[in-house]
């Protein structure tokens, strides 16, 4: 996910002084060119599912209401794309060929979006569910696992905010993501093993003679392919701070350990 | 394993019984809990008797936390952990151990709620094995996701705090499903459900913790 190739002045600076009592060389401070086109290509797709989304016609049980479909599968969506790539991020992280601190930021930058995801996917269902249930709420298994899977991933944010080494923290996370994780594909199924009140997965529905209407298929794999867009630079931006954040405090350290090594110098 | 598992639970109930927190101060908060919810709930109405298993498991969770904060305590105190890590003994067993302290601890915990409930909320304990059976599967998937959970808080200052949002989401299956299969059990569930699936689910929920601490509780020793 970093595809930054631009390098700041100030690592080239320091980079080409070789000052050894220097703070350590920073990374590129700013998003390369691939982060730049993925983010112009999430643009272009959140707007062509904001046009098709509101010119879907409306329909006769949920009236305006049902154009949400272009929104909330595709937040859904990106919500299990988050959790997933959290989930991969910490065995990557855990198996010691691949560990390195950049799958712990992966980790802990994919939970972060999948948590407002989450909050966005219960959102747009509270309002749709209003509209057509008449409630905002209902304790069906869908919106229970959902409501539990934020409550998780929140509770593996706090942990992740625990001071402690960054091995530490890193492992804690990584165990704690692989619990939760198994609570994605159970809420993916859940409508179809407990029969729900919300309705059946999307995309299994996808057949001839089906009352999905083709448009509205067509709004939903767009909000699905816009969402995934969003997220993925959204992961590539956070990633990226969060290195430069890791730097940052490395870099601090270096420079009060030289100080302080100046004022024992000069006594 | 199994040898260190009964030595290290062995240890943690020699501890409790004789310092007599479980006794002198879990016991009584769970039972507070339950006199609690008669005070909010109308017990004139009826509601209690039909919330009665829904309340307990409540009532267990909520002490389940203190059994496992205590079982955490036990061992940031003078060192006793980094002793623990340094004994030789196997991580594997030392989770066994700990978890099945726990085990035993809410085990008697629940037969005292139970008895709570029956004389408090008017609760006839008809189907007692199917209530037995669905006990002992859900505390053992409490007792192995709470000491899990506890491994991964301790040592950190906010661990009474971060405890419990780790740990109930992570249970909220255990509640749902011990509760479902004590309803059944009882008689005073909505639906007509069977107990077999909730205990399956529970069954499932326990091994899957056991074995997942079984592998990452050594790793999780020994960062700290």
């Amino acid at each position: 996910m970093t595809t930054e190739t631009s390098t700041s002045d100030i690592a080239e600076k320091d980079r080409s002084t070789g000052d050894p009592s220097g703070p350590g060389p920073i990374g590129p401070t700013s998003g390369g060119p691939l982060t730049l086109s993925l983010g112009l290509a999430a643009m272009v797709a959140l707007g062509a599912t904001l046009v098709l989304g509101l010119t879907l016609p409306a329909t006769v049980e949920q009236g305006d209401y049902s154009r949400l479909i272009a929104i909330h599968p595709g937040v859904a969506w990106a919500s299990y794309i988050a959790f997933g790539m959290t989930a991969l991020a910490s065995v990557l992280w855990l198996w010691p060929r691949t560990r390195s601190g950049h799958w712990d930021r992966v980790a802990g930058a994919s939970a972060e979006i999948g948590v407002v995801f989450t909050a966005l996917t219960l959102a747009t269902g509270s309002i749709w569910g209003r509209a057509t249930w008449g409630v905002w709420w209902v304790w069906d298994a869908r919106l229970t696992l959902s409501a539990l899977m934020l409550a998780l991933y929140l509770g593996y944010l706090a942990l992740r905010r625990v001071p402690a080494s960054p091995d530490v923290r890193a492992r804690r996370s990584a165990v704690t993501a692989l619990l939760a994780v198994t609570v994605v594909p159970l809420n993916h199924f859940a409508v179809t093993w407990w029969r729900t009140l919300h309705q059946g997965r999307s995309m299994a529905q996808i057949d001839p003679g089906n009352d999905l209407d083709g448009a509205f298929i067509g709004a939903m794999l767009l909000g699905l392919l816009a969402m995934t867009l969003v997220y993925a630079w959204l992961l590539a931006q956070r990633v990226r701070v969060a290195r430069l954040e890791d730097e940052a405090e490395e870099a601090t350290l270096a420079q009060a350990i030289v100080e302080r090594r100046r004022e024992a110098a000069v006594v | 394993m199994w040898r260190d598992a009964l030595l290290v639970a062995g240890k943690d109930l020699r501890i409790e019984v004789r310092s007599r927190v479980a006794t002198n101060q879990v016991a009584p908060f769970a039972l507070l809990v339950l006199v609690l919810f008669a005070f909010a709930l109308d017990p004139d109405r009826g509601v209690l008797t039909r919330a009665a298993a829904g309340l307990f498991w409540v009532a267990v969770l909520l002490s389940a936390l203190l059994a496992v904060q205590r079982a955490q305590t036990v061992e940031s105190a003078e060192g006793t952990g980094d002793a623990l890590r340094l004994s030789g003994l196997d991580p594997a067993g030392i989770f066994l151990g700990k978890a099945g302290a726990v085990v035993v601890q809410l085990l008697a915990l629940e037969l005292l709620l139970g008895v709570g409930v029956v004389v408090l909320y008017g609760v006839d304990p008809s189907g007692w094995a199917t209530l037995a059976a669905t006990a002992v599967a859900a505390t053992m998937g409490l007792a192995a996701a709470g000491t899990l959970y506890g491994a991964l808080a301790a040592g950190s200052r906010v661990r009474e705090t971060l405890l419990p949002l780790l740990l109930l989401p992570a249970v909220a299956p255990v509640l749902i499903a011990a509760t479902r299969a004590s309803e059944a059990a009882l008689g005073t569930g909505g639906l007509d459900v069977a107990s077999g699936d909730w205990l399956a689910l529970l069954s499932v929920f326990a091994v899957v913790y056991v074995a997942f601490g079984v592998v990452a509780f050594g790793p999780l020793m020994e960062e700290q």
